[in-house]
């Protein structure tokens, strides 16, 4: 029954481009969408620790990749394979310095300093001469036709999206993900208990670094401008949205990122448009409402309501159990 | 880079007058980084809430009197009634939004103060434009030392100010009725309501106090130097920045880390360029919150 699920979503995902060819970036988007919300619940649901500047890898990622792609003088598809490698390199080891020293905060101070770090990358970007200091970087043109560039990108993200995915669904059924919900529930304990806390936090965090340094190689490709404060270091839209979409799918569990994501990306790309410039104002009473009135998310609503359905709808909880 | 990074120090040193300049300077602007600051301690204190919308208060303070400025009123109307409005606007959204994360988990307030922030920034962006205005109270200029040093008279009265309301709210909060209402609530809020105390009200009257002394400080910001819709996070961060190196409850050394921010930002303005000081704000703010850790780490404690 699951496998068939699983093959539903999949087989549906592989035909999207193809019926709906004038959305094929949207669609990209939405995959790009699924990386941040699954990336930010991995520390921000499963670990409790809620990073507000994650979008630092996305940035480092983009600037490497087209760094790479800039000066190693290759073709278009080898040296957009090295940047992307190069990307989530740098991202991880980017996330193995700064989490060693970040992530013994906790709280608060986790949240301002992550959200610190961000904005800073975001302005030191814009200060470099050597990456386009404030005009930007703009990454080499896809050679070929723009049909074949969004279909050539879209797979690319699926790709990333299913390999994170799975990824995540084999980490939290296994020992990484009750330690990660141990040290959720109580540090302290979990220490005492004899979990090395420091190397779970920073392994989750360079997981997380990973995927969101490839991601942001394929998707300064995909936008084609990389600008340092609006596109690379984006805290107040990818940056923010991360946290939203997590929040509405409903934090720590596996579908609640996913499930976020989509709602998230479909009203936004249906409603944004008629909003004009009051986007972003939206965006800001939609993160009040949502802490406000609704800070369990969709999967958290569902499974106060009917505690048996949410369990058979593949939670991580529930999966780690067995 | 690395060049005109060292000649800008070379400067210094050949002109060791430059550097009293600076730092003078940016002890003023010091001064109003403790005026935010003061109202993030005491919200912090009080509430357990640390408030991201604080920058966009002073922003909001800073608008109010531009345009009351810019309509005829002298500065010292204009100031006071900022205070006032923002006052109002601090328990506006008290009511609407913070009454209701206030005894939740500090991730709902952080989320939700996040989005205040994010609306109040917004909206500025939406109805006053996006540029960087500024207003010229008309003041003048100190210069010291055959004008090598230059003093905005408008800082040096901004730094009186900060004085002023650091002792006026140290002595409300130690005598005043109220005052004790709130450090009463503070300690122990269950225990100050089985005392009668109105807790939701001294909650509210918090708020509202830190966004008034936010909008004081943006009534001087304006003048003394510039506002912006997106000026907020990086007074959020120098507060918060403050109230971490100066610890909770400390006014006196609340006023002393906020001088030597400022001092240490229009230093590193200099040396570094302007275009990295934002960023120099945030890295420091980043290792202030990692070395107070790593002291604490010492003795198996962390920051709380």
């Amino acid at each position: 029954m699951k496998q068939l699920g699983y093959g539903i979503l999949i087989g549906i995902s592989l035909v999207a481009p193809f019926v709906f060819p004038e959305f094929r970036t949207q669609l990209s988007f939405l995959w790009v969408m699924v990386i941040f919300a699954l990336t930010w619940d991995i520390l921000g649901g499963q670990m409790g620790y809620n990073s507000f500047g994650n979008v630092l890898f996305v940035g480092v990622g983009m600037y490497a990749c087209a760094v790479v792609q800039r000066d190693m003088g290759l073709d278009y598809f080898s040296s957009l394979f090295i940047g992307v490698l190069v990307a989530g390199g740098l991202a991880v080891a980017l996330a193995l310095v700064v989490g060693n020293a970040l992530l013994d905060l906790r709280g608060h101070y986790f949240a301002i300093g992550t959200l610190g770090l961000g904005v800073a990358a975001g302005e030191i970007a814009g200060g470099w001469d050597f990456i386009g200091a404030g005009s930007g970087m703009v990454p080499p043109l896809y050679p070929g036709p723009l049909d074949s560039r969004d279909l050539f990108f879209y797979f690319q993200l699926f790709a990333v999206a299913v390999v994170l995915f799975s990824t995540l669904r084999w980490l939290y059924g296994g020992r990484f993900g009750l330690a990660l919900n141990a040290i959720r529930d109580d540090e302290d304990k979990a220490e005492a208990l004899g979990i090395y806390t420091t190397r779970y936090k920073t392994a989750a965090w360079c997981l997380a670094a990973l995927f969101l340094g490839v991601t942001g190689g394929l998707l300064g490709n995909v936008i084609g401008f990389i600008d340092p404060k609006d596109v690379a270091f984006a805290g107040s839209t990818f940056g923010v949205w991360m946290i939203i979409m997590v929040i509405t799918g409903g934090k720590g569990t596996l579908w609640g990122p996913v499930l976020g994501a989509v709602v998230f990306h479909v009203t936004q790309e249906l409603f944004w448009t008629f909003l004009f410039g009051w986007q972003r104002v939206a965006l800001g009473l939609l993160i009040i409402a949502i802490a406000v009135l609704f800070p369990q998310g969709i999967l958290g609503w569902v499974r106060e309501h009917w505690p048996k359905d949410a369990d058979t709808m593949g939670q991580a909880k529930s999966d780690s159990q067995r | 880079m690395s060049i005109p990074v060292l000649s800008n120090l070379n400067l210094l040193f050949d002109q060791p007058i430059l550097l009293v300049d600076l730092v003078a300077n940016g002890f003023m602007i010091g001064a109003i980084f403790a005026l935010a600051a003061f109202g993030m301690a005491l919200v912090w204190g009080v509430m357990n809430i640390i408030n991201i919308a604080q920058g966009e208060f002073v922003m909001l303070g800073g608008f109010v009197t531009l345009f009351l400025m810019e309509a005829g009123m002298p500065a010292v109307i204009s100031v006071p009634l900022a205070v006032a409005v923002l006052f109002i606007v601090g328990g506006g959204f008290y009511y609407l939004v913070i009454d209701r994360v206030v005894d939740r988990d500090m991730f709902s307030s952080v989320l939700a103060t996040f989005g205040i922030s994010i609306l109040l920034s917004q909206l500025s962006n939406q109805f006053f434009g996006a540029d960087v205005r500024t207003v010229d109270p008309g003041l003048g200029t100190w210069l010291l030392a055959d004008g090598m040093v230059s003093l905005p008279w408008v800082k040096l009265i901004a730094f009186i100010l900060t004085l002023v309301i650091g002792v006026g709210l140290w002595l409300f909060l130690k005598s005043s009725r109220l005052g004790q209402a709130i450090r009463a609530t503070a300690q122990n809020p269950r225990a100050a309501r089985v005392l009668g105390i109105n807790t939701r009200r001294v909650y509210a009257l918090t708020y509202s106090l830190n966004a008034a002394l936010c909008g004081a400080a943006g009534g001087l910001v304006v003048m003394a130097w510039a506002i912006h819709p997106y000026m907020g996070l990086p007074y959020t961060v120098r507060s918060f920045m403050v109230v971490i190196v100066a610890g909770l409850g400390n006014l006196p050394g609340v006023v002393l880390a906020g001088l030597g921010l400022g001092a240490a930002e229009n230093l590193a303005g200099f040396i570094l360029g302007a275009e990295f000081q934002i960023a120099f704000v945030f890295c420091l703010m980043i290792l202030v919150l990692v070395w107070r850790n790593m002291m604490l780490k010492r003795k198996r404690k962390y920051l709380k």
